[in-house]
């Protein structure tokens, strides 16, 4: 028997909401947003936690422009601080090497991680996913009991094709779901916000297209001051914190 | 001391099969360590001594290590893993998760880090025996 399945909910007892940022497809940014969302509540006064799930292609830690961290160990391992948020990510151990995992190790990594890291007291862990419905998503909704989504799309009726087989997924398996943000808006069109609302599941913002967000990569400052970072901290108060 | 966790892991492990199982007692813990992982295996027995309770208090802890066998997915070349060829710092990256050792270990024959760990990798709950 694999024993570290039985800790998981034990490292997480002293977590207040554990939010998944999910999407169906990637490039849509979801990294973004669950960043975005991780420092928004952290300045807002919340103990908060980060947790780059998406093992293949982490890039939170190029968002927050993080360089190795030691990392410290009691009893397990402690995710470092950074930007005042307990910070854990594959890159911790991985450095910049591409890491090539099937399936079955990325389930077995996040296990191991799950297993290991003592988050310690949270308000927040906020967890990017990695894009789809993946064994890493499978995993993460058998394994956490109090998990709950926020779905990221665009505008693209191809992004929201699969945004649409991802809540209906979450909603067989009653996982409750936040809502979904759209990212990335050329226009005023609505009619993402009444796709969203068909599916009986809550718009929670449109967030136009910043051409210049790219130059906020690496720079939290930056980010926070980005009309991204505006739209998540209303959601925040509206639909998180409230 | 990560060998803490996976401690407390083997422990809640054993103790939800000892329910399963009705026992009163635990007298007999068998684990097996991957040499993969590198779990030293006496911070292991000594942190099962210390968390463990009281329907464990006369268990004995068997603790074995398993060869770590890698099988790449290329060209079906089948490896025996060693620490000694690697750095202290990928070494310690591979105690921690050891599927990092994807970024770190080639096959030998065709250089690919698509592989398999076939046998060997962490810590694995092999047997309880105890007394209803």
């Amino acid at each position: 028997m694999d024993p570290r399945t039985t800790v998981i909910n034990e490292r997480l007892s002293r977590t207040g909401r554990i939010i998944a940022v999910s999407s169906g497809k990637g490039g849509v940014g979801k990294s973004l947003v669950a960043t975005t969302l991780a420092l928004t509540l952290s300045r807002k006064g919340c103990k908060v936690g980060l947790f780059d799930l998406d093992f293949t292609s982490p890039s939170t830690h190029l968002i927050m422009g993080v360089k190795n961290v030691p990392l410290k160990e009691d009893k397990g391992i402690i995710p470092p601080v950074v930007k005042g948020l307990a910070y854990m990510s594959l890159i911790h151990f991985s450095g910049d090497q591409p890491t090539p995992l099937r399936g079955a190790d990325i389930s077995s990594a996040l296990i191991e991680l799950l297993a290991v890291t003592q988050w310690g007291k949270l308000d927040f862990l906020v967890i990017d996913m990695p894009p789809g419905i993946s064994d890493a998503v499978l995993d993460l909704i058998r394994l956490v009991k109090r998990i709950e989504f926020l779905i990221v799309t665009t505008p693209s009726l191809l992004a929201f094709e699969t945004v649409k087989k991802q809540v209906r997924l979450l909603q067989d398996l009653k996982v409750p779901i936040i809502g979904v943000v759209e990212n990335m808006k050329t226009s005023n069109a609505e009619n993402i916000k009444h796709e969203t609302e068909k599916l009986g599941t809550k718009f929670l913002t449109g967030i136009p297209y910043d051409p210049e967000i790219e130059d906020a990569i690496g720079d939290v400052t930056r980010l926070l001051k980005t009309a991204l970072a505006q739209k998540i901290s209303e959601v925040v108060a509206s639909n998180i914190t409230k | 001391m990560h060998e803490w966790a996976l401690a407390e892991a083997i422990i809640t492990a054993a103790q939800q099969i000892a329910e399963k199982e009705k026992l009163r007692e635990i007298r007999e813990v068998t684990i097996k360590i991957g040499e993969l992982q590198q779990v030293e295996r006496e911070i292991l027995r000594f942190a099962l001594s210390q968390l463990k309770p009281a329907t464990f208090k006369n268990a004995q802890f068997h603790i074995t290590k398993a060869k770590t066998t890698l099988k790449c997915r290329v060209c079906g070349n089948t490896w025996m893993f060693s620490k000694n060829k690697l750095d202290e710092d990928t070494a310690e990256a591979i105690h921690f998760v050891p599927e990092v050792a994807h970024a770190y270990i080639k096959c030998p024959k065709c250089g690919s880090p698509d592989f398999e760990i076939t046998k060997g990798r962490g810590i694995w709950l092999e047997n309880i025996k105890g007394v209803r």
